[in-house]
């Protein structure tokens, strides 16, 4: 924040309806951070399994094939306890609408989860491997995009904290992705093969970590929620599990006690920032202050003369 | 056969369906359709009186939502939500008035928007949330899934979830009223025409002209909010007459509708996707 224009609206002096937010809080419960946490964990599986896949990496590949659809899956459950009409689940499915982020990821769920699916059944039950080639290729190639378009889905709402994440918050989404499913197929899978996930998790937590700084530096005031109360404490500890899990999996890596705690701080520091996220949401949309102070000074830049 | 609000002029990059449409009624895809109906609420003459929240309620068959005490002046219902479509706003201040009292009571009610670019019905999933021929936006309560994504998509808080029901309702500009050629109940009830239905045009006019009225009679603060096709949501087809800045009124100054920065949303989105599959890639490479 530039201090002159801070100078023009402090948010101590936005005139308020007692105190009253403006905005209303979202009705989501935690199903839906957990829901970013496990859909990003599955993206980033798929990526990894069509990588393990193309370079014959049979133990890598099973191990991510496996998570992709249990990330998947428990997506599925926790996108559908969180609607207030669960039985009308299908109904995301009625039309596909561009301007609802979650109607495009309704969709892109439905080409996707059939996709890891397919990829992951024959994995186990040692049948079908051409089938399983080529749906680890497609969920491979929509994996990335499972991860991303959840950020968007939260930056196109009212809430100053996360619509003007938008520039940062899918690259925090995907690095968190990157982290957790490398951070979870180091544990699932032998040293000696696991090689890539180690790299994929220590660029994915430098991608979470990085993003999350610029995100702050870049939001100035709208940012505050993420170093205030509940969700400034969870974005400390997702930067202190992502950071140690890092600096685990780089050190002690290639031992198993190493890949285990390294990878399990990994995957928890990413669940703990989709929280972070999550809450700095609901704390943006209570402050009515936090709404009303950066309407009122773009009225002023616009209109210099009116007060 | 459905056809764009604003034809595409030569050169001009068509990307119409983020931007405001002049048409609403005819982006929906209504070829014939009746002229745009709204609200425009005097707040100059509004007494208080609370008829409208009563009528709503009547008329909309709105369950109730608490019979509280608030200590905020005469308000005991709070702000707009899943069951208060309209709410009456009092707001006590102590000023320099003329006549000698030094105490100035503002009396408000607000409703949903109706905006002509609505966030809450842009990123409704299920198609739940449409837009009616008057060019108002109501929800389809045997569609909606009570997924909530329009909850915090609203940038004035108005629509909310029922949660023993599951789904979310707001004011639906008495739809039902409407098609039998009457009209909304809340205005029917107001007793001093401070809540006034009619074609939007019509009211716009109007409701210049009662500003300038109140102008040449002293009245400083008397201007409009949500008259003006520019502003972030496209004109609100529920406008206002205020005398004081609408965040007094718990009305935010400068709304904007989300899904406007939506095209640079993904771009972001797309590139973060291409970030993390090359960085698959740079995984495997030794």
């Amino acid at each position: 924040m530039k201090s002159g224009e801070q100078s023009m609206v402090p948010k101590a002096d936005v005139r308020t309806y007692y105190d009253r937010p403006v905005l209303k809080e979202p009705v989501w419960k935690w199903y839906i951070p957990a829901y970013f946490f496990t859909g990003g964990l599955a993206g980033a599986s798929s990526v990894l399994g069509l990588g393990a896949q193309l370079t014959r990496r049979r133990s890598l590949r099973r191990a991510s094939r496996v998570a992709a659809l249990a990330g998947i899956s428990a997506s599925a459950v926790l996108l559908v306890v969180d609607l207030g009409r669960p039985s009308r689940f299908h109904h995301m499915l009625r039309v596909l609408k561009v301007t609802s982020p979650m109607s495009v990821g309704s969709w892109l769920l439905a080409a996707y989860g059939p996709a890891a699916g397919a990829a992951a059944v024959p994995e186990v039950i040692g049948l079908f491997p051409r089938l399983g080639a080529a749906a680890g290729v497609v969920a491979g190639i929509l994996g990335p995009a499972v991860t991303t378009y959840t950020a968007v889905l939260v930056s196109d709402t009212a809430i100053p904290a996360w619509h003007e994440a938008h520039a940062q918050l899918p690259f925090v989404f995907a690095g968190g992705a990157a982290a957790s499913a490398g951070g979870l197929a180091v544990i699932c899978t032998p040293v000696g093969e696991a090689g890539p996930a180690r790299r994929l998790a220590l660029m994915g937590a430098a991608l979470e970590l990085g993003a999350t700084q610029l995100m702050e530096e870049r939001m100035g005031e709208a940012g505050e929620p993420y170093r205030e109360g509940e969700a400034g404490r969870l974005t400390k500890l997702a930067k202190l599990l992502v950071g140690s899990g890092a600096a685990v999996v780089a050190i002690g890596g290639r031992r198993r006690a190493g890949a285990a705690v390294g990878g399990s701080l990994l995957v928890t520091g990413a669940l703990v920032e989709r929280l972070a996220v999550f809450h700095a949401g609901v704390q943006s949309a209570r402050d009515p202050a936090a709404v009303v102070a950066p309407q009122r000074r773009r009225l002023l830049a616009r209109r210099p003369a009116a007060v | 056969m459905r056809h764009p609000a604003r034809p595409a002029h030569e050169g001009e990059t068509e990307v119409t369906i983020f931007q405001p449409p002049a048409d609403p009624a005819a982006r929906a895809g209504y070829d014939e359709h009746p002229r745009r109906m709204g609200f425009f609420t005097d707040t100059s003459i509004c007494i208080g009186c609370k008829a409208c929240e009563v009528a709503c309620k009547e008329w909309n068959g709105v369950p109730e939502d608490g019979l509280n005490f608030l200590g905020q002046s005469y308000d005991n219902t709070g702000e707009l939500g899943a069951d208060t479509w309209r709410h009456v706003a009092f707001i006590e201040q102590r000023v320099a008035a003329q006549g000698g009292g030094d105490i100035r009571w503002l009396m408000s009610s607000d409703v949903c928007k109706h905006c002509t670019s609505a966030a809450c019905l842009e990123v409704c999933p299920t198609g739940s949330l449409i837009r009616t021929e008057f060019g108002t936006v109501v929800v389809q309560q045997d569609i909606c899934n009570g997924c909530g994504y329009c909850v915090p998509a609203c940038p004035f808080g108005v629509i909310d979830k029922r949660e023993d029901d599951g789904r979310v309702w707001k004011c639906t500009l008495c739809y039902d009223r409407l098609t039998d050629g009457l009209q909304p109940a809340c205005a029917t009830a107001c007793p001093t025409k401070s809540i006034q239905f009619g074609p939007l045009e019509e009211l716009r006019e109007h409701a210049g002209e009662r500003v300038e009225e109140l102008h040449a009679a002293g009245v400083d603060g008397a201007r409009l909010y949500g008259h003006d096709d520019s502003d972030g949501v496209g004109g609100m087809g529920a406008f206002f007459l205020l005398l004081d800045d609408p965040e007094v009124y718990r009305l935010p100054p400068d709304p904007v509708s989300t899904t406007r920065d939506l095209p640079a949303m993904w771009r972001s989105a797309a590139k973060a996707a291409a970030v993390l599959a090359a960085a698959g890639v740079a995984a495997f490479l030794r």
